[in-house]
């Protein structure tokens, strides 16, 4: 009946016969989209920001620490240091929950690095190989350490680039240091490996050596001062159970109470970022739902500014009527333009809002709390499918109201 | 063409039923001019109303065109409305914002006939009642008259078979009101059969036979009469 063009330049007529009203009921449902999408790239921002966070370590690790007795039971010394030994790596190896496992061996007293003529203070970690996949090390030249070094107490080291570029500052950060001695502490050791850490400069001024080394060097026996392990990044519930197995077993070993959280520190990366994401989850749905409510608001004003224009058009639709429209073809009048309304006006608003977005990701200066605000192509599309709906009921119940237009209407008058 | 028995309409005043129509007969064939005449309350505007399918009755037969329009439904009865009658209202009721060509064809669009065919149609019955001159003037810009003429276009643009008119000279002077007769009379006797609902004599006169109401009863079906009279 009616052809595309016909159909637009009705519904424009239709916003020009109130132009200031359409205006601002327009707006008003552009903002609400607008703010949806603000609203939506802002959490997201959040979210990325607090991933940022965990960027350095394994987020399905966990890290145990040493500490001392604080709680008394049978057997118990308050005050009493705990230390850890290799039967307890291997006790966290034989959890059912574990996949990897690595321990540290801290050297006692300062640690002095030497080449050549240089000398610098760089912290020093004493790892297996396992290590690498904990604290994500991106070995850009040579090797990360092997099973091999730990096996034979072989003296070589992966050394981070800062520490790389310190002690070869006009060579090549990556491919000079491979092969060179270093001397630790008076010990000298050959560089096997550069690597880049995505946890930033101060994890690159790092030097990782083999743990059986270290303990034979500088008589650490088999002392563990921390150890870390790997559960499935898919089951936070897995890693809870894994943390209360390990307790139990190593409270019966070194004996403290299996409550006692000072005795054996855990740090759960798996449990945090569960919870963390849990509450991300929850700030997701309060954004929907306070950008829903927004866009709930505008599209009740598009339906109420329906219901005044219906009112005012009373004996238009009732002529209408009598010269042949049907019920239908009323609810399609009305409802069209409603729709139409809601429809591109938050277009405008989606646009404005994702180029806002795109605005803030590029010109954002860098902070700890927003990081690469974006909206998915998915999430705008949903926000465009509430839009819809939204105007398309909010636009019914006002073209309900012109239907019931008795035709009888147009003839009773002055 | 129109066949009413015992036509009863009443509307409610709270909860009081005020009789409007008191079992009214009326047979009109197709081709007939009849005027209906009575005075303010006397059931005229609501027996047109029914005629034209924008009111219903209460009880009684009325068969348009040889169909019992109470079986009708609200879709029906629009349809009916849009390809078997046309109206001409005193107050002319155009669209304020739209030219006389756009006032003109609105029928048609109902009718689901695409915009170009609507406008040419509109255009020849423009033409036809002299106001070829005029197509694209907004009604603002026109004469009580013209007005008239652009409404009497709308409602001959779908070829009905019957045009009703309520008090169609009611806002219009003398010599314009003589215009619009001609206009209609001229469209009756080309076989268009004409329903006008008026308080005027001399518009009644120049039809065929008109009808007085009183009270909601037909009181004379005759020759013009003077509806004023006791």
């Amino acid at each position: 009946m009616m052809g595309l063009a016909e159909g637009w330049s009705e519904i424009v007529r239709s916003w020009w016969r109130q132009p200031m009203r359409t205006l601002v009921t327009g707006a008003t449902v552009a903002w609400g989209i607008f703010m949806l999408i603000l609203l939506l790239a802002a959490g997201t921002g959040l979210e990325n920001s607090m991933r940022w966070g965990y960027r350095d370590d394994a987020i399905n690790s966990l890290w145990v620490y040493p500490g001392r007795v604080s709680a008394l039971g049978a057997g118990t010394q308050r005050g009493r240091r705990i230390q850890l030994t290799d039967a307890d790596v291997h006790t966290a190896q034989d959890l059912p929950q574990s996949i990897a496992t690595t321990a540290r061996f801290m050297l006692p007293g300062t640690t002095v690095i030497r080449v050549g003529s240089r000398t610098s203070s760089f912290s020093l970690r004493t790892v297996s190989p396992e290590h690498q996949l904990i604290e994500q090390t991106l070995v850009r030249s040579g090797r990360y350490l092997i099973q091999r070094d730990l096996d034979h107490y072989r003296k070589v080291a992966v050394i981070g680039r800062a520490v790389a570029t310190f002690f070869w500052p006009d060579g090549d950060p990556f491919t000079t240091p491979l092969g060179e001695l270093i001397a630790i502490n008076g010990v000298n050791f050959t560089v096997v490996g550069v690597f880049e850490d995505v946890g930033g400069a101060s994890e690159e001024q790092m030097v990782y050596l083999p743990i059986t080394t270290a303990r034979v060097v500088w008589g650490g026996a088999d002392h563990v001062d921390m150890l870390m392990f790997t559960v499935d990044e898919h089951d936070a519930e897995q890693a809870a159970i894994a943390e209360t197995g390990l307790r139990t077993a190593l409270s019966g070993r070194h004996g403290f109470s299996p409550t006692d959280r000072r005795a054996l520190r855990v740090r759960n990366n798996m449990l945090r970022f569960a919870d963390v994401q849990q509450v991300f989850g929850w700030l997701r749905s309060f954004t929907w739902a306070v950008g829903l409510g927004t866009v709930l608001t505008s599209v009740v004003a598009v339906g109420n500014i329906l219901l005044i224009s219906v009112r005012e058009r009373t004996r238009e639709l009732g002529l209408r009527k009598a010269l042949g429209a049907t019920r239908w073809d009323i609810v399609r009048m009305v409802a069209v333009q409603g729709l139409a309304l809601t429809l591109t006006a938050g277009c405008i608003g989606l646009v404005a809002g994702l180029g806002m977005v795109q605005a803030l990701a590029l010109w954002l200066p860098d902070n700890d709390y927003i990081r690469d605000p974006s909206v998915a192509p998915d999430v705008a599309i949903q926000a465009v499918v509430a839009l819809s709906i939204g105007g398309l009921v909010a636009s019914l119940v006002p073209a309900w109201q012109a239907a019931r237009v008795q035709p009888i209407v147009a003839l009773r008058d002055a | 063409m129109i066949q009413i028995r015992q036509l009863q309409k009443a509307y409610m005043t709270g909860a009081t039923p005020l009789p409007v129509l008191r079992g009214v007969d009326l047979h009109i064939r197709p081709g007939e001019a009849v005027a209906i005449m009575g005075s303010s309350g006397s059931g005229k505007s609501t027996l047109l109303n029914i005629i034209g399918l924008l009111d219903s009755h209460d009880s009684g037969e009325y068969h348009l065109d040889g169909q019992e329009v109470r079986a009708l439904s609200e879709s029906a009865a629009a349809r009916m409305r849009n390809r078997l009658l046309g109206f001409v209202f005193q107050s002319f009721h155009l669209l304020a914002d739209r030219d006389a060509v756009e006032n003109v064809a609105l029928p048609l669009f109902y009718r689901g006939i695409a915009r170009k065919e609507r406008n040419t149609r509109a255009v020849a019955a423009l033409q036809q009642v002299g106001l070829g001159d005029r197509l694209d003037h907004l009604p603002n810009q026109l004469s009580g008259g013209q007005k008239q003429r652009v409404a009497i276009a709308r409602a001959l643009i779908g070829e009905p078979r019957v045009l009703l008119a309520d008090e169609p000279t009611g806002a219009l002077d003398t010599t314009t009101s003589d215009e619009i007769m001609d206009l209609l009379l001229g469209l009756n006797a080309d076989g268009l059969t004409l329903v006008v609902v008026t308080h005027e004599a001399e518009v009644a006169e120049r039809c065929q036979r008109t009808i007085v109401l009183r009270d909601g009863q037909v009181v004379s079906r005759g020759a013009p009469v003077d509806a004023s009279a006791p």
